[in-house]
């Protein structure tokens, strides 16, 4: 019971981190997208990964991007972060393009992360991952940054293990811990590169239910997935992408009940 | 022996501390050195121009250093900057004492180059990208995230160059350097007792390398921390009622 309420609290807390977030996508400012990509192209050497992909993520979407495996998705993810380098084509961030700049971890610290392998620093515990990025990257003071990492870390049900270390987790664990670290960083996007694909179905639970929350709150996420349940109701878009391209994007509603190409079709029906 | 001990020991004693002076100061300076060689050399290639070519001329110049220097004898070193050192300046030689410790942190920077860039090569990709993703640059993902995990998985090399080094220390006497093998070379012009001196002395360093070996393993102990960790509050944070608290919460 006291911990229900406590999670109740941290919620209220979350909204408010948030609130930034959610005014401006009520504001005038409604329409201005956080991110637009136009005609992003990406090749490794000969072999063509990304076409002309265009889509627009506006404050408080969140953007599930669908496909079958080898269709682009991750290495879209992840020119948006410039992890990798687009071939052709702009990404705005804000409506500057960030991939002229020589300085990415400017945008990168405004853009939170999850990754499939959850990449938690191995050589911290729980609370020291979470404090890295405001210590060091926001130049916060100790005591503040390790409140808020509190904070984030009992939002995600992760705030009784400040002291263990990553390789004493398990995987879902380990994938909340890594979502409060990225949350630690108030970003005004938060990616997920397959946040799920690495756990067991129980492990998948958890870490949904924090996204659903997070969603909730009205962050603005991308997320690959292939957990089509996820999409379909958390999403506000869906992405559906297949050999580099975008075949479909819309509303879940549009993708998932009445998808108007054949390629959707058939990959819907088999999943 | 027991004698050579009693009557030379304020000598031995001295020696053993210049050995462990150039061996301790050496080995430190030169994994300093390597590693600034070896996050240098894991720098990304800049995509400006000129950067690259000044990254590229680095990038010889540092590993035209480790090839030399792990490719001649330390003893060759040692007279070849020690007289080198002379020619420049007339004649005069450089501090003895000096010289060893310079002679030593160089050569054992090449080697300690290879071992940093062994372990940073070693740290899973994802250690990287997990800092780069929460804006952090090259230095600050090296400082704080991959040297401390590449330095803990180097230690044992480390240690392996500490001892070497101890012992390596020997082909200094060449310059006149009074450590421990010097000393003994002394004792035995005055004594005469070549076997005892030497089986003495060599004594004297296994004790040495095997102190700190044993020093060391300890340390690398210490470094891995406690396997247990003290669960703060509720521990039924399983799966299933994490998921039910946050639908719960959801509702309201």
């Amino acid at each position: 019971m006291k911990n229900n309420n406590n999670l109740q609290n941290n919620a209220v807390l979350g909204l408010q981190s948030t609130a930034t977030v959610a005014q401006t996508s009520e504001s005038a400012q409604a329409d201005t997208p956080i991110i637009q990509i136009e005609h992003l192209g990406k090749t490794f050497g000969e072999n063509v990964v990304l076409k002309d992909i265009d889509f627009t993520v506006k404050a408080g979407d969140v953007t599930c991007i669908i496909g079958p495996s080898g269709s682009g998705k991750s290495t879209l993810l992840r020119c948006i972060n410039l992890f990798e380098e687009p071939t052709s084509g702009r990404i705005l961030f804000h409506g500057q393009d960030i991939t002229a700049t020589k300085h990415p971890s400017k945008f990168r610290e405004k853009m939170g992360m999850v990754f499939q392998s959850f990449n938690l620093f191995n050589n911290y515990n729980v609370l020291h991952n979470c404090t890295l990025g405001p210590r060091k990257v926001l130049k916060m003071g100790k005591a503040e940054a390790e409140q808020l990492a509190k904070k984030y870390l009992a939002q995600v049900g992760m705030d009784a293990y400040i002291n263990a270390r990553p390789s004493q987790l398990s995987g879902g664990q380990k994938q909340r811990v890594a979502i409060a670290r990225a949350l630690c960083m108030n970003p005004e996007v938060l990616l997920f590169d397959e946040p799920t694909s690495a756990l067991d179905p129980e492990m998948v639970g958890e870490v949904l239910a924090t996204m659903r929350a997070l969603a909730k709150d009205g962050l603005t996420m991308i997320v690959v997935t292939h957990e089509m349940s996820f999409a379909r109701e958390v999403s506000s878009h869906v992405v559906f992408m297949d050999g580099g391209v975008i075949v479909e994007e819309g509303t879940p509603d549009e993708i998932f009940n009445n998808p108007q190409e054949e390629r959707t079709r058939s990959f819907l029906s088999r999943v | 022996m027991i004698e050579i001990l009693k009557e030379y020991f304020i000598d031995i004693l001295r020696g053993v501390g210049y050995t462990m002076l150039v061996a301790l100061i050496g080995t430190i300076v030169g994994l300093f050195i390597g590693i600034l060689i070896g996050i240098y050399r894991t720098i990304p290639t800049p995509k400006n121009k000129v950067a690259r070519v000044f990254k590229k001329i680095g990038d010889v110049i540092l590993s035209a250093y480790v090839e030399v220097f792990r490719g001649t004898p330390m003893m060759v070193q040692a007279m070849v900057i020690f007289w080198g050192v002379a020619l420049l300046n007339n004649g005069s030689t450089m501090d003895v004492t000096i010289s060893g410790l310079i002679i030593v942190s160089i050569n054992t920077g090449a080697y300690m180059a290879e071992i940093v860039r062994g372990g940073i090569i070693s740290i899973d990709k994802g250690q990287f990208e997990g800092a780069h993703a929460i804006g952090m640059g090259h230095g600050k993902t090296m400082l704080y995230v991959v040297m401390p995990q590449a330095l803990r998985n180097i230690l044992p090399s480390v240690s392996n160059e500490f001892i070497i080094n101890i012992k390596d220390t020997s082909v200094l006497n060449v310059i006149g350097f009074t450590e421990l093998f010097f000393v003994a070379k002394d004792i035995v012009k005055q004594t005469y007792q070549t076997f005892q001196t030497y089986l003495l002395v060599a004594i004297v360093y296994f004790i040495l390398t095997f102190g700190i070996s044993m020093l060391l393993r300890l340390i690398e102990r210490k470094m891995d921390g406690n396997k247990n960790y003290k669960v703060l509050g509720s521990q039924n944070m399983d799966a299933e009622s994490f998921a039910k608290q946050v639908e719960a919460s959801n509702e309201k």
